[in-house]
């Protein structure tokens, strides 16, 4: 039976950064991602990312993401497993994964998971046909792969996906039909949504999307403005000409390996769906287990970065790794705090504060 | 308004701008930053000295000290959010000077005209290139200076590259 | 169709391979998801029983793209490398674990 340290499951920002964190404090740390390279979002990120220098603020995502790659090769304590899915987390502590066509099982002292979260949908008439994209969707294509997913977008959600990927489609050369979002106001930061009406594409509020038109493959779409009560005011609907309709409409937590540790789980709208509980150490009250990124809450990238550290931190610092990690971790854990402190914050830390009441 | 369409109100554009004897002097940024978001690289990019508030916490909106400002324009290609931009008044009687962040292809060259757009992106001008600032330090947010008449000064942020026709 | 020219991002040069496609002969790049393959080829129908079905996700979550790949049925092809001469044919909603017999 295999077996290592730290395991840490889910090679994205938080995955990457906690396994830095723990391997640099001496831990021997085994990284599994089912990709077939680490990096998760980050990859597709072509934009500068904001916070501050700790979160490598101003810095585009896929070159912050090929920082952390070059740290994750060259610690000789942190073996690497891509192109490896965990498949379960047995009550016995034992790790299942499947490597390519072989399985395979390991025992970990600690386990960190950061699984991310997956697209929601919405629900509307023919959401089902070709055509129909969520956001990241659109960003594995067009960033990773430099294939457009259409000609004329629709773009459902104004929060800062949908802004970023509508400006993305733009640098790709696609139109943006007009972003449209169900609330009153834009989501995300106003400067995402001043950059992208500076080029032309409209952002309506109070909108969200009847249907999409087409048989085989979306041929247009009708959108209609939204009372107070969020039902659609008959009369205004309007038809647009688009091809593609990518949803942006939020993040729901991938916690199926949570549910196997038998952790407590709390569901919170605001943090995306079913969420574990976490103390300030990133452990769930499944002893040994902790959380970073978007799994335990969806928030940004520069937040999963920082938790993933300390969660990293805390794991090593678990198995008696390291000198003065407290105040190491003390710094990630201001640094959190501040990115938070903000109005933008405001969803996350009562998100949060729900958890513990 | 703002927060339902991305445009903000003009009164709220002026309040951006320096003092009139200040905008008289030469080169000055003007940071269109309305919203308190978690965000600093204006100021770790400014090697003036010019840029306050930010500095005690990351999620105040940043003020320009325009008696260190000199217009360098290298917070114009740091700002995630292409925010920033530095304005020069004293071009000519006519027309001023604005040097906007540009991300897309292709890029203009010296010397081409491009169309002027408003904050919907309607064009409103046609207007001159006269200088592109494209090296490897900017990291692809490359640096446009357009000349154009200073009716536009308060709605003109961007531009299109395309066939002009005339 | 392919982006030519990036602001941002440089793509690497990647070599190209032929495939089949319901019988017919496709070229897409090696090493990319067979559906990035399909899509470049104007192929967004990736399987059509009562409804026709194509992408949504893309990194291998949502079981929208499921194909028959050299005869294996409910493969992601988002995420399934695209080989050299791979046999690529749209299956019914379940598809079928009797293989290649």
């Amino acid at each position: 039976m295999e077996n290592t340290e730290i395991a840490v499951i889910g090679g994205g920002p938080a995955g990457m950064c906690a396994a830095i964190a723990a391997a640099e404090q001496g831990s021997r740390v085994t990284l599994f991602d089912r990709g077939k390279e680490y990096g998760g979002q980050l990859v597709k990120q072509t934009h500068r990312f904001f916070g501050s220098e700790k979160e490598y603020a101003g810095t585009r995502g896929i070159n912050i993401s090929d920082i952390f790659l070059n740290k994750v090769k060259e610690n000789k304590l942190i073996e690497r497993k891509k192109d490896t899915t965990v498949l379960s987390i047995y009550h016995d502590g034992v790790i299942t994964y499947e490597d390519r066509n072989s399985y395979g099982r390991i025992t970990a002292e600690r386990t960190i998971i950061a699984t991310g979260a997956s697209e929601k949908m919405l629900p509307f008439e023919n959401n089902d046909i070709p055509g129909v994209y969520g956001a990241g969707a659109v960003q594995t294509l067009m960033n990773q792969y430099g294939v457009v997913p259409g000609d004329k977008v629709l773009m459902i959600g104004a929060g800062n996906i949908g802004l970023i990927v509508s400006y993305q489609l733009i640098q790709a050369g696609v139109k943006v039909e007009a972003i449209i979002d169900a609330a009153p106001e834009i989501g995300g930061f106003l400067v995402h949504a001043s950059k992208i009406r500076r080029l032309g594409v409209p952002i309506i509020t109070s909108t969200s999307i009847k249907k999409a038109i087409g048989k085989n493959y979306v041929e247009g779409a009708v959108i209609g403005s939204l009372d107070e009560n969020w039902k659609f005011i008959p009369g205004t609907e309007k038809e647009l000409d688009v091809d593609t309709i990518c949803l942006s409409v939020g993040l729901s937590p991938l916690v199926e390996l949570l549910n196997n540790t038998k952790c407590k789980m709390k569901y919170s709208a605001l943090l995306g769906g079913f969420v574990p509980l976490k103390d300030k150490n990133l452990e769930t009250t499944a002893k040994g287990y902790y959380v970073a990124g978007d799994v335990s809450g969806v928030e940004e990238a520069s937040s999963a970065m920082l938790e993933g550290t300390i969660a990293g931190l805390s794991a090593a610092d678990s198995l008696g790794y390291g000198k003065k990690i407290e105040n190491i971790k003390q710094e990630y854990i201001k640094g959190l705090e501040d990115l938070r402190a903000g109005p933008m914050g405001e969803k996350i830390r009562l998100g949060l504060k729900q958890l513990e009441g | 308004m703002l927060k339902k369409t991305g445009i903000p109100k003009l009164e709220t554009i002026k309040d951006k701008f320096p003092s009139e004897a200040r905008r008289k002097k030469g080169p000055y940024a003007v940071f269109e930053c309305y919203q308190r978001i978690p965000c600093n690289p204006c100021s770790t990019s400014c090697k003036f000295n010019a840029v306050e508030e930010i500095n005690d916490d990351i999620n105040n909106i940043p003020v320009v000290n325009y008696e260190n400002c000199t217009g360098c324009g290298l917070c114009v290609s740091a700002c995630p959010g292409l925010a920033c931009f530095v304005i020069d008044e004293t071009y000519s009687d006519e027309k001023f000077t604005i040097k906007i962040p540009y991300e897309l292809l292709p890029l203009p060259k010296k010397g081409d005209f491009v169309y002027a757009l408003d904050r919907e992106g309607n064009e409103v001008d046609k207007v001159e290139v006269i200088r592109v600032q494209a090296n490897k330090s900017l990291d692809n947010t490359n640096v446009i200076t357009i000349a154009l008449p200073k009716k536009h000064i308060y709605s003109v942020r961007s531009i299109k590259v395309g066939e002009i026709s005339e | 169709m392919r982006i030519k020219e990036h602001p941002v991002l440089k793509f690497k040069e990647k070599k190209k391979v032929k495939f089949v496609f319901e019988g017919k002969e496709l070229y897409g790049y090696e090493k990319e998801p067979i559906a990035i393959a399909l899509h470049d080829n104007g192929i967004r129908e990736l399987k059509h029983d009562e409804r026709p079905r194509g992408l949504f996700c893309a990194i291998g979550n949502c079981s929208s793209c499921l194909m028959e790949v050299n005869g294996e049925s409910n493969v992601r092809v988002c995420v399934e490398e695209l080989k050299e001469g791979m046999i690529v044919k749209k299956q019914n909603s379940k598809g079928s674990l009797k293989g290649d017999e």
